[in-house]
């Protein structure tokens, strides 16, 4: 009790005073950053997951590539259930010469069974819920579709061969994909009219689904009834699967923000240690004046601890708010991303966490100091000397570790991610240590060549030994992350972007029937367009491998259990695609025609813990065909050529329904091509990868100015770094500042003594930075990503030129009062 | 807590105390073998050239470091068997301290600062205790600033305040007017030795000042660690 009444009439003058503002910072910056993206990851997992309820539009979903029989209908009917049916496929959609690609949503009366359809009147109108669907002759088509053919409410659309009229703007339908896949957007046709669109035949790509709803308990004895029964070709589909696929892609994107937050947080930990080592050096002359006037070491690490708490506790106050601000800020950047209208609140938890954070951190990096001040001797108010002893380094070490340990575990979750962020930062820090102590030696025989303010400066970094080796790291730090987030980040989007080669195909061409090969090569040559090549595809079902049913095996992960049992695209290739890398076993010759043989994707045959020598049986129409792997491939996507994750060999899907498909370059002035070509062939539809390219520009886009506002924490966490450590050193410069000025220096001197010293801080902070953050950003791009790494010269040359001025303006800022200060004031203010 | 040697009438022993401490050029002795006793009221200077060990002498008799060898009794307790707590729980009791360069808290305001002592040592009304002794030493009218607004004379004075302010049974004074003018000086001593008086309480006083040494009952002198001697006032 009397400690907490001491604590807290001492600690509004503390705070006046401003020597606990650089702790105070530091916490508050680590739960800002915290909150922030907490508030955010909350917010977007709880769209998420009421995205993922809806997100069948149904309790079940039975999908399937062919109508869905009536026995299921009248089954689910025997069950009490409602049922709807839909179907959906890509095609074009036409408004005079204007022309877009859209998911057609064909859907019965009573869609949707969960979720409500919500529309407005006009483009960008005020949407409302709807109950119904669109009448016959009339859609609802999503703005975006709208927007690019020229079109608004009222006017006529043709989908295949059908004019129809637009009633509503689509805003919201439950079942939209989530996230960045559906890149079409929806229109929504009644089911009544769409035979008369022409574009419903064989090998169309026509997804049919029978929606079914209804009480908890009749959906699963439904499920369970048809669970053994149904065809392969019809696949349920119930709203924890689609949760779990939901929730693991929102989970990756909160990811990558949390590792930024994370950084923030272990540079404000590194703030939090040095201005705690600070708060009890301040403190120690109280404190052993207070024991001598017969205070306890329980007394005096009560008040330590009730002011720590005190200072906690506003940090998390302040931070919050400001982690809450951003937080605003960034789900209106994101907004869009999440594509729903508005994100749903959230509760208190980020603050928990923020404030646990918090407290984990001042545990962790201030503690040690705290134990350390309440064994202050009491002979220091006669021996300003004495000293308490040090905290055992293992102790801080080991306290730290686990403290930083636990924040990221729970942040980052990846281990591999963990490991890399965890060992290229003890790496980094132990060469900068290394580095400081070596620089300690080498200036200390250095000073005696240069002039009175260079010798000064240097002389105060070799003095200071391992407290300089100390400010090394925290700079060098700082620098690295500061790096790695802005330079190391945009040459890794530029890497990915050059990946993209200029003549890259801009269009897919996908349902070309093979009676419709020879007349779009005909029209191509007609326009002086290379004849693109034309990829067979084989619409097929994976049964068994090795025998042994594919519902039945165990898969290494979901992403392979989900290959091996969803409707598969298979081709057949004499030669190896150009981009394609074989890794392993042996590709076909040209001219082979025996057994059917396979060669698989490398990452799909590691999902799906498949291996050469597997045998793969599929069915296709009714018919089986069974494949031995010989061979596994690397594909590079990014090439946008037709690839698949498993072909075959020549002659193993002869007389299969086959359709082709192609890619390929056309120049925006031969554009009218393809409006002919769809006209001409309305089943083949053409997909701009022109525009989805630039959906994916805008998507990246927006990701890295969130992931930029979080930055701003991690460059303001930098800075705090750079002013603890100064800090730390202040009382120590202003003395000798005065003392050399009393001495005869010119301030002038003085203030050139400490910017040299700055400046060889900065200089060699910045080289070890650069080191650091091109291994970080080699491992990063090579090892996460898959590109290649190039050295950067710019990263070292803004690494080392950046460590200078930051290093050089903060040390201004933070030690130009111990430079001003007036001799006669500090060398007095040794009595008080 | 053990009394076994203590005189009768005597507050404060002293036997055999030496102090080594290891340093690069070896072990330091910086006080050996010093023995004395001081009585209840008695006021002692203790003199001495610098680097004699006065101080080292006054940390020792007041708890705040331990002897290498021998002991201290304050107070009727053998400060060498109680724990840095109970020591520090002594010195709240019955220990008051006035030191050359003043160390008051800078975050606390005079009134506060006198109250401190008071609080730790648990009694309640330390606000009205301590306004009444800083009325005592002049600084009725400042009590509300904190040390950075007040002079040294006016800090020492706070000092002094808090140092009598819980009554204690031994003062101890390390050259409480090392760091002022000669005039706010002599106003500073003038002040201890009113109190002093007043309350009866016992004085050591470490100083360098011949004049100031002998306005005390007692002189110990030390050299080079030793006492070299111990002479009564005339008066």
């Amino acid at each position: 009790m009397k400690a907490l009444v001491f604590a807290l009439r001492s600690f509004g003058r503390e705070l006046r005073s401003g020597e606990v503002l650089v702790l105070l910072a530091a916490v508050g910056l680590a739960v800002a950053a915290l909150t922030a993206v907490g508030f955010l990851t909350d917010r977007i997992g709880k769209a998420v997951a009421r995205q993922a309820n809806e997100v069948l539009a149904a309790d079940l979903r039975l999908r399937s590539q062919e109508p869905v029989p009536q026995e299921w209908r009248d089954l689910a009917k025997d069950y009490d259930l409602e049922t709807a049916d839909t179907l959906s496929f890509p095609s074009v959609v036409f408004k005079d010469d204007d022309s877009a690609l859209a998911t057609i949503k064909v859907v019965s009366d009573q869609y949707p069974l969960r979720g409500k359809v919500r529309v407005a009147d006009a483009l960008f109108g005020e949407q409302r819920a709807v109950d119904g669907i669109p009448a016959t002759g009339e859609v609802w088509a999503d703005g975006a579709l709208l927007a690019r053919v020229g079109a608004d409410v009222g006017d006529t659309l043709f989908v295949g061969e059908l004019g129809v009229r637009v009633a509503a703007v689509l805003t919201y339908r439950p079942d939209q994909s989530i996230g960045f896949a559906s890149l079409a957007p929806s229109l929504i046709m009644n089911i009544a009219d769409v035979s008369q669109t022409g574009l419903i035949g064989e090998g169309s790509r026509v997804a049919y689904a029978l929606l079914v709803a209804g009480d908890e308990q009749d959906v699963a004895d439904f499920n369970e009834a048809i669970e053994d029964r149904l065809p392969d070709e019809i696949r349920v589909r119930s709203q924890e699967e689609s949760s779990e696929r939901a929730y693991s892609a929102a989970d990756r994107a909160q990811r990558f923000l949390s590792l930024t937050a994370v950084i923030s947080l272990l540079l404000s930990a590194v703030a939090v240690a040095m201005s705690a080592r600070r708060f009890a050096h301040r403190r120690m002359d109280t404190v052993a004046l207070m024991k001598s006037l017969g205070a306890t070491q329980g007394f005096v690490i009560s008040v330590a601890l009730v002011q720590l708490l005190l200072l906690g506790a506003l940090g998390v106050v302040g931070g919050s708010f400001i982690g809450f601000a951003a937080e605003e800020l960034l789900s209106r950047i994101l907004i869009d991303l999440l594509q729903q209208g508005e994100l749903p609140g959230v509760g208190l938890r980020p603050v928990i966490l923020a404030c646990s954070s918090a407290m984990v951190l001042l545990l962790g990096f201030a503690l040690p100091s705290l134990i350390q001040l309440r064994n202050t001797p009491p002979l220091r108010v006669l021996r300003h000397d004495a000293m308490p002893p040090a905290p055992s380094r293992l102790f801080v070490a080991g306290l730290s570790l686990a403290a930083v340990a636990a924040l990221l575990y729970r942040s980052v979750g990846d281990p591999v991610m963990l490991l890399i962020l965890i060992g290229g930062i003890i790496v980094i820090a132990g060469l900068l240590y290394l580095l400081g102590r070596a620089m300690v030696s080498v200036i200390g025989r250095a000073r005696s060549g240069v002039g009175v303010a260079w010798r000064y400066g240097l002389a105060n970094i070799a003095r200071r030994g391992r407290d300089s080796a100390v400010q090394v790291v925290a700079f060098g730090l700082g620098i690295t992350v500061l790096l790695l987030l802005t330079l190391v980040r945009t040459d890794l989007l530029e890497g990915w972007r050059s990946t993209l080669a200029d003549d890259a195909p801009n269009h897919f061409l996908i349902n070309i029937q093979p009676h419709e090969l020879e007349a779009v090569r005909a029209r191509f040559e007609a326009s002086d367009i290379d004849a693109p090549v034309f990829t067979p595809l084989v619409r097929a079902r994976m049964s068994t491998i090795n025998d042994e049913s594919v519902k039945d095996r165990e898969y290494p992960n979901e992403d392979g259990k989900w290959l091996a049992n969803r409707e598969a695209n298979l081709s057949w290739a004499a030669e190896l695609s150009s981009s394609n890398e074989l890794l392993e076993g042996e590709w076909w010759p040209a001219d082979y025609a025996g057994p059917p043989l396979a060669s698989i994707e490398t990452e799909a045959a590691e999902n799906a813990g498949l291996k050469i020598g597997d045998r793969l049986k599929f069915v296709i129409a009714g018919r089986e065909v069974e494949a031995e792997i010989r061979s596994t491939r690397k594909v590079n996507w990014d090439s946008f050529q037709p690839n698949f994750f498993i072909v075959l060999s020549p002659g193993a899907l002869d007389g299969m329904p086959t359709t082709y498909i192609s890619s390929m370059r056309v120049a925006d002035d031969k554009q009218a091509l393809l409006v002919d070509l769809m006209r001409a062939h309305p089943s083949i539809s053409v997909i701009d990868l022109g525009a989805i390219l630039e959906q994916v520009r805008g998507i990246i886009e927006k990701a890295s100015l969130a992931v930029q506002a979080v930055f701003v924490f991690t460059l303001a966490a930098g800075i705090a770094v750079l002013f603890a450590a100064v800090q730390s050193t202040i009382d120590e410069r202003r003395f000798e500042s005065a003392m050399l000025r009393a001495l005869g220096a010119k301030k002038r001197t003085v203030f050139a003594g400490v910017m040299a010293e700055f400046a060889a801080l900065g200089t060699a902070a910045g080289i070890l930075a650069s080191a650091g953050a091109s291994v970080l950003a080699y491992l990063i791009a090579t090892r996460l990503f898959e590109l290649p790494y190039e050295f950067s010269p710019m990263l070292w040359l803004a690494g080392v030129s950046g460590g200078v001025f930051v290093v050089c303006i903060s040390g201004y800022f933070a030690a130009r009062s111990a430079v001003n200060s007036r001799p006669a004031d500090v060398l007095r203010k040794v009595n008080t | 807590m053990s009394n076994q040697s203590s005189k009768a009438g005597s507050v404060l022993e002293a036997h055999k105390l030496s102090k080594q401490v290891s340093s690069p050029e070896g072990t330091l002795t910086i006080l050996s073998d010093v023995s004395f006793s001081i009585a209840a009221g008695e006021s002692v200077a203790v003199v001495g050239p610098s680097g004699a060990g006065k101080s080292t002498l006054l940390a020792l008799l007041a708890g705040l470091d331990l002897p290498s060898t021998g002991h201290v009794v304050l107070n009727g307790s053998n400060l060498s068997t109680l724990s840095e707590d109970g020591r520090a729980s002594l010195r709240a009791e019955s220990v008051g301290f006035v030191f050359q360069s003043f160390h008051l808290v800078p975050s606390l305001n005079a009134l506060e600062n006198v109250m401190l002592p008071l609080e730790l040592a648990g009694q309640p009304n330390a606000r009205t205790a301590a306004r009444e002794i800083i009325e005592k030493v002049g600084l009725g009218e400042r009590w509300s600033h904190y040390p950075s607004q007040l002079s040294g004379g006016e800090k020492q004075r706070v000092a002094i305040a808090r140092a009598f302010a819980t009554e204690p049974a031994v003062l101890f004074a390390d050259e409480p007017t090392g760091n002022l003018d000669s005039r706010t000086g002599a106003n500073i001593m003038e002040l201890m030795f009113e109190l002093n008086r007043d309350s009866s309480t016992t004085l050591v006083l470490v100083t360098h000042d011949q004049v100031l040494a002998e306005r005390c009952d007692r002189i110990l002198s030390l050299d080079v660690g030793k006492l070299v001697s111990d002479t009564r006032a005339a008066a």
